[in-house]
C-alpha cells in the first residue's frame, strides 16, 4: 500500500512542474492589471494594485492654502484622506461633480511615498490585464507638467489607454 | 531547533533599563555608612538579572562587566567589603556606563568598552584590597601609570602559579532540560571562553533513530576545562540548570579544593590589563600605589563631565518607537467594558430585529438602550485612554541622580523633593515634557538657589530646596518646580531685554510681562556664562516645547525667596477641548485654552493702523485683527464687521483676534493627522471628525499669526514695488 502511494508522488510532482512551467510560458506572472476611468473621454488607466476602494463624491473639506487641484480631505473610516482632482490637475475645464463623479482610494506603500489618497475622476470603466511589451513609452511631445505622471500608453480594444504612475500622483510634495 | 533570540532583544533592553533605573536609585538611596541590606539586595538582583540576560544574549561585554560588579556587590553584602561614598560614586558611574554600552547594542553597534575597562580594574583593585578613594585614583586610561597598582595583590595571598590548573566536569543533564529553555551547547560554548575545553560525550542511553525525541537530552558529558578560572565561574555556567542536571566539578590535578579562589582571577585579569607585567613579585605596598595615583589628579574630574554627553545623543535616538507597560488590571478592565458593549449591543439588536410592531414601550426601551451605550462608549474612550498613562514617576526619577551630580558640580547644597509622583499621564506628552523640565531644573540649580555661604548670610538653610510637584486640575495636570533661592529679578530683566532692544525704550511693562521676558530668545541675566545655563537659548525652548504640547507656562517669583514654575498640561495629546466656529461655510476649531474671550464686535473700535491692517481696541489694548478669509484665501468680498464675531486668542505671548462668523458648540475632539497622507499646512494643527461625519479643520494660532504676518510683509512690498 505504502509502495503503491509513494510511486504517485513524483508522478503529481512531475505534473505541477510541467503547469508551472506552462503559466512561466504563458508570462502569466508578468501581467500586470490596471483598472481604467474616463476622464474628458480620454482613457486612464492605474495599477490596480494601488486601487484600495471606489467611492462615490462626497463633499470634502477644503484644505487651507492648498493648491487648486487639491479639493480636500474626506473622512475615510476615520482617517483624514486629501482628495485631489486629476481634472483640475491635468488643467481640464472647471471640475464638475455629478452621480457618476467618483473618488477613487489610492493606497502606496513605497520607500518614498506612503499614503492614502483620494483622486476624484469623472467615471470608472474597465479592467484590464497587461504584460510589459505591451506598454509603450509615453509620447514627448511638449514639457506639459501632467507629462511626469504618465508612465507609458498603450491600446485595449483599439482604444489609447494612458497609464498613470501612482507613486509620483501621490507624491504630492512635488506636483 | 533554534529560536531567532533577537525577538527578545527588545525586552531585554527595556528590562535592563529598568533594572539600571532600580540599581541607580537605590544607589542614590543608600547611606554608605549605614547600608541598608534590603537596598544592596535590590541592587544586586538587578545587576543579576541583567548579567543573566546578557549572557543569553551573548552581550559578553556586558555580562563580564556585571560580572565584575556583581562580585563586589556580594563581597558587601556578604560584610567582607566596606561600602563608602566613592564606591557608591564608582558603582553609579558603571550605572552610566552600562547604559551608554546597552544603548550602543540597541542600535546595534559594537558598544565601547574602554570605560568599563577602566571601571573594571578599579573595581579589581577594590577586590584586591585597595580602597575605592584610592582605586578612584586608577580612573585613567589603561595604558597610562597603572601598570604598578595593577600587580598589586592582598599580601598574603599567595599567587598560584597553576596555568595549567582546572576543571574536571561530570555533567548528567535531565532528559527534559531543552523544555525549559536550556540548551547544553550554548553552556559548553560558554565554557570553552573560559579555557581549554575537552568533551565527551556518553551515547551510551541514545536510542535508535526512529526512537528520537528532538527535545529530550539523552547524552551527558565529562569534560576538562583547562586554566584559570575561578570555581564561580563554571558553576556560574550551570547556574540556571541547577535544579535540571547531575553536576559535579572537581579541580584537576588532585585536590579538589573546592574554595572558592577569587584571588588568582585578580591576577591574571590585572596582568592582562598591565602592559609590562613584568615583576611577579606582587609585594608592592600601599604607599606605591597612592603615589603612582598621584601623578594624575585631575585625570577623573576631565573624564566625568565629558562623559554624559554622548549617553543624551544616543537615547534621543530610539525614542519615538518604543513599547509601554500596561497594568493587567487596566487590561482587565477594558475586557469587562468589552464585555458590556457586547451585551448592549446584543440588546438593542434585539430589539431592532423582533420584527413586532413599534410600540411606546420599545422606544422607552430603545432609548434606555442608548443611554446605556453611552455610557459604555464613554467609559471605553476613558479606560483606552488610561493604557497610554504612566505615573509622572517615569520623569521625575531621573532628577535625583541629576540635582546630586549637579551640585556636586556646582558646590552648593541642595535638597530635591518629589511629590506627587503617582499623577498619571499620557506617555507621549510626558516624553516631550521631560527635557523642559530637565531645564527648568538646572536653571534653578544654577541660578535660582544660591552657594552656601550665601544662604547663611541671608539667614536660610545652607541647604536649598527644589520641589517638584505634579497634580490634576479638571483635564489637566500641573506641574510645579518651586525652588527657594533667590528668586528672579524683573527688573534687571528689563534693564537686559531693553540692552538687547528685545524692549523698546519708552515700553512700560507689568509685571507679568517683565516675567514673561525670561523666555524671550536671546535673553541671559547671569554675567557669566557657565557650562550649564546662562546661555540665553533654552527658556524660549522652553516654553516653545510646552505650547507644542498645547500647554501654558506660569511664574511666581519673589526677590530673597524664591521662584515657582508651573506648566500647566492636557492630560492627552489624542484629544482637546475645541471651540467650533464657522467662517465661510466651513467649521473651524480653536483649542479651548488659546481662547481668553469672544465677543460681539462694536464697529467704533475698529481702528485701520496705516492701511497695513485693522486694530480692535479692546479696553484700552489694541489687538490687531485677522481674518482668516484672507489668511486661507476663503472669500473675496469685504468683511462686514456687523455680521461677525470676534474671538480673542493668545500664543506665544501675542494677543490677537480673529474673525468668524458663527460661534458653534465646544465639544472635545480627537486629533486627526493631517499629515500622515498629506503635508503638514500652515495654520492647522490637525483634523478631527465632526459627529456628522464631516472634516473640519483645528487651527493653529501661533501658525495662524505668523501666517497673517507673512501676508502683511509680502503686501506691503507689493505697494512698494508698484509705487516704484
Amino acid at each position: 500500500m505504502d509502495n503503491v502511494q509513494q510511486d504517485k508522488v513524483p508522478a503529481v510532482a512531475a505534473q505541477a512542474a510541467s503547469m508551472v512551467d506552462t503559466i512561466n510560458q504563458e508570462g502569466f506572472q508578468d501581467l500586470q492589471q490596471f483598472l481604467t476611468f474616463v476622464m474628458e473621454g480620454e482613457e486612464y488607466g492605474i495599477d490596480i494594485l494601488n486601487v484600495q476602494e471606489i467611492r462615490g463624491w462626497d463633499n470634502v473639506a477644503p484644505i487651507p492654502n492648498a493648491p487648486a487641484h487639491v479639493s480636500g480631505v474626506i473622512n475615510l473610516r476615520g482617517a483624514i484622506v486629501p482628495v485631489i482632482d486629476l481634472r483640475v490637475m491635468f488643467a481640464f475645464n472647471e471640475a464638475r461633480y455629478d452621480e457618476n463623479t467618483v473618488v477613487i482610494v489610492l493606497k502606496v506603500e513605497s520607500q518614498r511615498v506612503n499614503r492614502i489618497m483620494g483622486v476624484v475622476v469623472d467615471a470608472v470603466s474597465d479592467v484590464f490585464s497587461l504584460s510589459e511589451e505591451d506598454k509603450r513609452p509615453p509620447p514627448n511631445v511638449n514639457q506639459n507638467i501632467s507629462q511626469n505622471y504618465i508612465n507609458g500608453l498603450t491600446e485595449v480594444k483599439g482604444k489609447m489607454v494612458i497609464l498613470l504612475d501612482c507613486e509620483k500622483l501621490l507624491d504630492i510634495e512635488n506636483h | 531547533m533554534s529560536i531567532d533570540l533577537s525577538q527578545f532583544h527588545a525586552v531585554f533592553f527595556e528590562e535592563s533599563f529598568e533594572g539600571l533605573d532600580v540599581m541607580e536609585n537605590a544607589l542614590l538611596e543608600l547611606q554608605p555608612e549605614n547600608p541598608d541590606s534590603e537596598l544592596i539586595n535590590s541592587i544586586f538582583r538587578s545587576a543579576h538579572s541583567i548579567k543573566g540576560g546578557s549572557g543569553t544574549f551573548g552581550f559578553i561585554s556586558i555580562s563580564e562587566f556585571t560580572h565584575i560588579l556583581e562580585t563586589l556587590l556580594d563581597k558587601i553584602r556578604e560584610g567582607e567589603e566596606q561600602l563608602d561614598v566613592d564606591s557608591v560614586e564608582l558603582f553609579l558611574q558603571s550605572v552610566d556606563c552600562m547604559r551608554t554600552m546597552l544603548e550602543a547594542l540597541q542600535a546595534e553597534t559594537e558598544p565601547d568598552t574602554t570605560r568599563a575597562d577602566q571601571l573594571a580594574i578599579m573595581f579589581q583593585s577594590i577586590l584586591t584590597g585597595a580602597s575605592a578613594a584610592e582605586a578612584k585614583g586608577l580612573d585613567v586610561p589603561a595604558t597610562g601609570a597603572s601598570p604598578v597598582i595593577q600587580e598589586s595583590v592582598l599580601p598574603g595571598s599567595d599567587s598560584i602559579p597553576d596555568s595549567l590548573a582546572g576543571f574536571h566536569i561530570e555533567f548528567t543533564p535531565e532528559a527534559d532540560m531543552l523544555k525549559g529553555g536550556n540548551d547544553p551547547v550554548r553552556m559548553m560554548r560558554e565554557l570553552a571562553t573560559l579555557g581549554e575545553l575537552t568533551s565527551t560525550p556518553d551515547t551510551g542511553a541514545l536510542p535508535t533513530l526512529r526512537d528520537m525525541q528532538p527535545d529530550v537530552v539523552y547524552l551527558n558529558w565529562c569534560m576538562d576545562l583547562h586554566g584559570d578560572m575561578p570555581l564561580e565561574d563554571v558553576q556560574e555556567v550551570f547556574e540556571w540548570v541547577e535544579g535540571e542536571c547531575d553536576l559535579s566539578i572537581s579541580r584537576l590535578g588532585g585536590s579538589a579544593d573546592s574554595a572558592p579562589e577569587v584571588m588568582p582571577s585578580n591576577v591574571a585579569e590585572a596582568v592582562d590589563h598591565a602592559p609590562d607585567g613584568t615583576s611577579t613579585a606582587a609585594t608592592k605596598t600601599k604607599a606605591d600605589e597612592q603615589e603612582s595615583a598621584k601623578p594624575i589628579p585631575d585625570a577623573p574630574k576631565t573624564a566625568s563631565p565629558a562623559k554624559p554627553a554622548p549617553a543624551p545623543a544616543a537615547r534621543a535616538g530610539k525614542a519615538e518607537s518604543s513599547s509601554i507597560r500596561v497594568g493587567i488590571d487596566k487590561v482587565d478592565s477594558l475586557i469587562n467594558l468589552v464585555g458590556e458593549l457586547v451585551i448592549t449591543q446584543s440588546m438593542l439588536g434585539q430589539m431592532g430585529g423582533s420584527g413586532e410592531v413599534i410600540t411606546d414601550d420599545h422606544i422607552g426601551n430603545l432609548r434606555e438602550g442608548l443611554v446605556q451605550l453611552e455610557q459604555n462608549t464613554r467609559e471605553l474612550q476613558d479606560s483606552v485612554m488610561r493604557i497610554r498613562m504612566l505615573p509622572i514617576s517615569f520623569a521625575f526619577n531621573r532628577f535625583p541622580r541629576m540635582v546630586r551630580d549637579l551640585s556636586l558640580q556646582l558646590g552648593k547644597k541642595v535638597r530635591l523633593e518629589l511629590r506627587g509622583e503617582q499623577t498619571e499621564l499620557d506617555k507621549t506628552v510626558m516624553e516631550k515634557i521631560n527635557d523642559p523640565l530637565v531645564h527648568l531644573v538646572r536653571n534653578a540649580m544654577d541660578h535660582g538657589i544660591e552657594s552656601p555661604n550665601v544662604r547663611a548670610d541671608q539667614g536660610k538653610d545652607e541647604t536649598g530646596t527644589i520641589v517638584l510637584n505634579a497634580f490634576h486640575q479638571g483635564g489637566n495636570i500641573i506641574i510645579e518646580m518651586i525652588d527657594d533661592g533667590g528668586g528672579i529679578d524683573a527688573d534687571k530683566l528689563v534693564a537686559k531685554a531693553r540692552a538687547n532692544g528685545i524692549v523698546g525704550d519708552n515700553e512700560q511693562l507689568n509685571q507679568e510681562q517683565k516675567l514673561d521676558l525670561l523666555f524671550a530668545p536671546g535673553l541671559s541675566t547671569v554675567e557669566q556664562v557657565s557650562d550649564l545655563s546662562g546661555r540665553g537659548v533654552g527658556m524660549d525652548v522652553v516654553r516653545r516645547n510646552i505650547q507644542e504640547l498645547n500647554g501654558s507656562v506660569d511664574i511666581d517669583t519673589e526677590l530673597g525667596k524664591g521662584t515657582t514654575f508651573r506648566i500647566r498640561l492636557p492630560l492627552t495629546l489624542a484629544i482637546l477641548d475645541g471651540q467650533l466656529v464657522t467662517v465661510a461655510g466651513q467649521t473651524y476649531i480653536f483649542p479651548l485654552m488659546s481662547i481668553s474671550e469672544s465677543l460681539q464686535i462694536d464697529e467704533k473700535l475698529v481702528n485701520n493702523v496705516a492701511g497695513g491692517g485693522d486694530v480692535y481696541n479692546l479696553r484700552d489694548e489694541y489687538i490687531p485683527i485677522l481674518s482668516l478669509d484672507s489668511i486661507f484665501g476663503l472669500r473675496t468680498e469685504p468683511l462686514s464687521y456687523d455680521q461677525s464675531l470676534l474671538v480673542v486668542v493668545e500664543a506665544e505671548g501675542m494677543k490677537v483676534s480673529v474673525v468668524v462668523d458663527d460661534l458653534m458648540a465646544q465639544q472635545q475632539v480627537v486629533i486627526k493627522s493631517l499629515e500622515d497622507n498629506y503635508t503638514r499646512v500652515p495654520g492647522v494643527s490637525g483634523a478631527t471628525i465632526l459627529g456628522d461625519g464631516t472634516v473640519a479643520m483645528i487651527l493653529d494660532v501661533a501658525g495662524l499669526i505668523g501666517l497673517a504676518g507673512n501676508q502683511k510683509t509680502m503686501a506691503a512690498g507689493e505697494i512698494a514695488g508698484s509705487a516704484a
